[in-house]
């Protein structure tokens, strides 16, 4: 095959090359990002009620198994978003994520099940659990932008899924740095407005950032 | 997920190898580089099953890409195994390109201006007579409506090889036929 019928376009990128910065492995540049979502929650960590915390981890283990569960999720999203900005990688790396998110909506389904109350905590009205809501939604707009920039460094060749994880990352974290303020029982309208949340922030991310990301 | 690296052939280390240099901003390598990807790409795209007419598009598309992608690669992995990557994704691109286009001109009168019966007796004259009106008309068209004419239409370039030559956006081009069809075919009906 000969390259003559390409000879224009060939000799305009070559004479227009610039030397490039090769890109930082995927895992580096994902553990970038998770350093930013620890900045955050140490963040957090200074300004919450850590003993409230404790008292009420120590008191349900499901919830910690929650937290694991969406602490895993953002790493193992983060993780798989950051291999699929590369052209070469499989888009099975899409599936890294679902074992940790299986445990995590698994075990904050538990939480609703549960029939102890864990002490010095109620359910959440409402106008509380909206609350809960807006945080999610706050706090992923700037871990949203972090993360947008650090992917547009790569070369996206399935740009919605890759969006699509890199918002689940988003949302995981946001709702992991929840935990930190969130002294109420999960009940079934908590935890439906969390879902609300996550799926929102996906869907966003999948429909908007996966445009914008270079392809 | 993560996939163990088979080893390299020599052709593909020395790709490697002529990638890493450009990336480093040697332009020679780089040419020559390019020029081994259109054999390759024009392969892929065709077990992929592109359309021979499609071929070059897709061709050029991977290059412009290969262009856009060039800091993801990395020395360390197979070359080809990248470019087979994002060749694949634009060979899908133009079958899917393909299917929506097929479904939409199943009515095509465009296509009938186009092509027309070559088995009906026109007259030499009336063609020759036809295609002066026709440069006319192009000749009276707003500047930027004429190049998207003369680049995509007369001189038969593909897409991207136009938005290149022209410094446009591709929907621009796009854009400015579509519009230069339409004056072109009122001016033509009202003759």
């Amino acid at each position: 095959m000969s390259a003559a019928p390409h000879d224009a376009l060939i000799e305009m990128l070559a004479t227009g090359l610039r030397p490039v910065r090769r890109l930082s492995p995927p895992a580096l540049r994902a553990l970038v990002w998770l350093g930013l979502v620890a900045l955050i929650a140490i963040a957090l960590a200074a300004v919450a009620d850590l003993d409230r915390l404790e008292r009420r981890l120590a008191a349900a283990p499901d919830l910690w198994l929650a937290v694991l569960g969406s602490t895993l999720t953002t790493v193992g999203a983060a993780l798989a978003a950051f291999e699929m900005s590369m052209p070469d990688r499989k888009p099975t790396w899409a599936m890294l994520p679902l074992p940790p998110l299986l445990l995590w909506i698994g075990a904050s389904g538990l939480g609703c099940l549960r029939g102890s109350m864990v002490p010095g905590t109620h359910i959440a009205p409402l106008h509380e659990a909206s609350d809960c809501l807006l945080f999610i939604l706050g706090v992923s707009v700037p871990l949203g932008g972090a993360l947008f920039l650090l992917l547009r460094r790569g070369f996206v060749l399935r740009p919605g899924l890759t969006a699509a994880i890199g918002g689940l990352a988003v949302a995981a974290a946001a709702a992991t740095l929840l935990n930190f303020f969130h002294p109420f029982e999960v009940a079934a309208t908590d935890l439906a407005l969390h879902a609300v949340a996550i799926t929102l922030i996906i869907g966003v991310s999948r429909l908007a950032v996966g445009r914008a990301l270079p392809r | 997920m993560a996939q163990a690296q088979r080893p390299m052939s020599a052709a593909d280390r020395r790709r490697g190898a002529l990638m890493a240099a450009a990336q480093a901003g040697d332009a020679a390598a780089y040419r020559m580089l390019l020029r081994e990807c259109v054999g390759l790409v024009h392969t892929l795209a065709r077990q992929k099953g592109v359309t021979r007419g499609r071929i070059d598009d897709v061709v050029q598309e991977t290059l412009l890409s290969v262009h856009r992608a060039m800091q993801t690669y990395d020395p360390q992995r197979s070359f080809t195994a990248w470019l087979n990557a994002i060749g694949e994704r634009r060979a899908i691109d133009a079958l899917r390109s393909d299917n929506r286009r097929w479904g939409r001109e199943l009515h095509a009168p465009l296509a009938y201006a186009s092509y027309p019966d070559t088995t009906i007796p026109e007259l030499p004259m009336q063609k020759a007579q036809a295609g002066g009106r026709l440069r006319l008309a192009i000749g009276r068209l707003p500047a930027a409506q004429r190049e998207a004419v003369e680049r995509l239409m007369i001189e038969e370039k593909s897409l991207s090889e136009a938005a290149a030559l022209t410094g446009r956006r591709v929907g621009a081009l796009k854009v400015n036929l579509h519009r230069a069809l339409k004056t072109l075919r009122t001016a033509l009906q009202g003759e």
